[in-house]
């Protein structure tokens, strides 16, 4: 077994060493911190961007350009929480608790140096868990039929709406809302058109890209247009050797960064918990054994290594699901996994022994990229700072041409550039009346491949939807199920009686953690 | 009385509003759905999944709304109000012009026009901008922009053309 990994691992490394994959990797992780950095640009607006750039490359080059944009947003992101406390995106949040303080103090050189370092061992730690565990998973997913599949999907689908930010019962609207417009188009079984309302443009369906841009791109635009506040490079002056921990530092942050890696990797197993719970996670755990708890959020390297190497643990474990099971946890991956299809391959357990070059290459192509993230932003720290100050309002033009050409390019039609700004303004409508659009995507990719199972397990039941309970499997998932369901309505009940007492509690409790997140996004907060 | 305080206070609530959007989108999705034909349960129809999923939103808007009423609903730190505290009606209308303006000069005069147009009015949209920081803006995009996707990504749209004649 072991063996077998090993082997792969070595294979992977070959195809990942290749000049075409490792430049592709490259810009990827580039790209990727790069807009990590940049306020306002979140990796799911710019993974979409890119993909119609990706419809000329190898299947190969193409994800793992996406995959290291993902992981380079990551390392970005840490930059701007900890000069700015501008948490650009949900998972540093927490980071910008005790990250901010840092920097006032002067230390913000070390409490991004240690940062890289974090990320890179969560990362490692992550993947490694990818490359010992997805064979496993692979192996017991072989043996599921349709109706394990369609209730395997139905879990991922209700974790992804319930546990990511915001309200649960908002969220499995969205995922509904999601399912429905992948079913907008053709019908595959039967041929009929849905939903098309005459328009030919849309028998193949509501084109991915557009529906991404118009989500995450011009919605988000439109959210933040004139909101941003300015921002404060008073202490943005940060160069290569204000970034080296002295040895207590490294002491202090030795085991809270290994307790994150543990937290962000567990976090990753259950479908549904990304990267922002775990980091929220971890520093709430991280807080509860400390011997003093008081001193957090006033800068302590404690409190920005733990989250840091959570998430990135978290990010890596995430592509276990999506790659073995091809169940996305989130709505990142739920654009990977969509990018795999328009190349044609179709995810699912078969894709590691069908497409072991994409699978082991990804893998390996994830140290490398990490090792050069390592490398990026150690002596480039100024370059990326200096980025820092790039205003919106040159932004977000400059996005909205990308935006536009980009889903042009995707069919060269300009009926898509019209779909984009529709989805837009729905988009934006659904953000200020408190959903969140990520479900969305979710439902969206998994929608096709949702019906299609389910009616190929009617049809081998006779149409006995207690298939679904009776087979061993599929009762577990549905269980699951149930339990989450069950779970959320109980917290609920018992959250609103919370409320109503005064005891304030843990400021960042688990519970709360992904709504205080949310928030903090929105306010945007300058000093 | 007691209906009309309470109704008063659902029609101030966001989550009334969406509620609501879901229940209308439900409700369309169920009834145009309906059209399709349905199938029976071993053999389903194109219609039947999107009649089921348009009828499970429709249960999860009158939840959502429902649930806004629940005492201590408030309390999720959300802002209750549906426009944001400084409405950008000129950005936002900046903002959706923008591919509007692109399709239009990139379908009958090309993709440099079209590249102009489309970041020159969506750059307006922010309070601080100057007629001649926007024209550099778009300019300097419209330069960078063509060379990459024209002459590099190959995107098979004429740079300059008349009225679509290519």
């Amino acid at each position: 077994m072991i063996e077998q990994a090993l082997s792969g691992l070595w294979y992977g490394f070959g195809v990942a060493f290749e000049p075409h994959n490792i430049m592709w990797c490259f810009v990827g992780v580039l790209v990727g911190n790069m807009v990590g950095v940049l306020p306002g640009m979140g990796p799911l607006a710019t993974i979409s961007i890119l993909l119609p750039l990706t419809f000329g490359m190898k299947p190969v080059g193409a994800i793992l350009m996406l995959g290291g944009v993902m992981y380079g947003a990551q390392y970005g992101g840490a930059i701007c929480s900890i000069l700015l406390n501008l948490p650009c995106h949900p998972p540093h949040a927490v980071t910008c608790l005790d990250g901010f303080p840092m920097t006032k103090q002067g230390r913000g050189g070390v409490a991004l140096g240690l940062t890289v370092f974090a990320s890179f061992v969560g990362a490692s730690w992550g993947i490694t868990e990818m490359i010992f565990l997805s064979p496993l998973l692979v192996k017991a997913a072989l043996q599921f039929g349709p109706a394990e599949v369609c209730s395997l999907m139905l879990l991922g689908l209700l974790a992804g709406s319930t546990l990511a930010r915001g309200s649960p019962i908002k969220g499995v609207a969205m995922t509904v809302l999601g399912l429905f417009l992948g079913s907008v188009g053709t019908d595959l079984e039967t041929g009929s058109e849905r939903y098309t309302f005459g328009m030919t443009e849309l028998d193949d369906g509501i084109e991915l890209i557009a529906l991404a841009l118009g989500l995450f791109g011009i919605a988000e635009f439109m959210n933040s247009v004139n909101q941003v506040a300015p921002i404060n490079t008073k202490y943005t002056n940060v160069g290569i050797k204000d970034m080296r921990p002295t040895k207590a530092d490294m002491k202090r942050a030795f085991f809270p960064m290994w307790r994150g890696t543990i937290v962000g990797s567990l976090c990753s197993l259950i479908p549904g918990t990304g990267p922002t719970i775990a980091s929220f996670v971890a520093y709430a755990t991280e807080k509860k054994i400390s011997k003093h708890p008081e001193k957090f959020g006033t800068g302590l390297i404690e409190g920005v290594v733990c989250p840091e190497a959570s998430t990135h643990s978290s990010v890596q474990g995430d592509f276990i699901p999506t790659m073995s099971l091809g169940i996305p946890g989130d709505a990142v991956m739920a654009l990977l996994l969509g990018a795999l299809m328009i190349q044609g391959i179709v995810p699912g357990p078969q894709l590691i022994s069908q497409h072991p070059d994409i699978f082991w290459g990804l893998v390996a192509s994830f140290w490398i990229g990490n090792i050069m993230l390592v490398l990026l932003n150690v002596p480039l720290i100024g370059i990326w700072v200096k980025m820092l100050a790039i205003p919106y309002r040159f932004l977000y033009p400059s996005a909205m041409f990308f935006v536009c050409i980009g889903v042009y390019a995707a069919n060269n039609d300009f009926f898509q550039v019209g779909e984009v700004a529709v989805i837009g303004l729905f988009g934006y409508v659904l953000l200020r009346l408190g959903f969140h659009p990520a479900p969305i995507l979710l439902g969206f990719v998994l929608g096709p491949r949702f019906e299609e199972n389910f009616r190929r397990a009617m049809l081998i039941s006779r149409g006995d939807i207690l298939v679904f309970v009776e087979r061993p499997i599929s009762a577990v998932f549905v269980a699951l199920c149930l339990i989450l369901i069950g779970s959320q309505i109980y917290f609920r009940l018992k959250g609103a009686k919370a409320d109503l007492e005064p005891a304030a509690e843990n400021a960042v409790s688990d519970e709360a953690a992904p709504e205080l997140a949310a928030q903090q996004v929105r306010a945007t907060p300058a000093e | 009385m007691r209906l009309s305080t309470s109704l008063r206070e659902l029609i101030g609530k966001r989550d009334f509003y969406a509620g609501g959007l879901m229940l209308l989108l439900g409700l369309g999705i169920a009834l145009k759905g309906s059209s399709y034909r349905a199938g029976t349960l071993m053999h389903m129809g194109p219609g039947f999944l999107p009649t089921a999923l348009g009828i499970l939103l429709v249960l999860l808007g009158i939840a959502i709304a429902a649930a806004s009423l629940a005492p201590g609903a408030d309390e999720h730190g959300d802002d209750q109000s549906l426009l944001p505290e400084h409405p950008q009606w000129w950005a936002w209308f900046c903002i959706l012009m923008s591919p509007i303006a692109f399709i239009f000069f990139g379908r009958y005069f090309g993709m440099a026009p079209g590249t102009f147009a489309c970041v020159f009015i969506a750059a307006l949209g922010d309070k601080t901008a100057s007629w001649k920081g926007t024209v550099i803006l778009a300019s300097v995009v419209t330069v960078f922009g063509v060379s990459l996707f024209s002459y590099f990504l190959q995107v098979p749209m004429p740079i300059l053309t008349w009225r679509g004649e290519f």
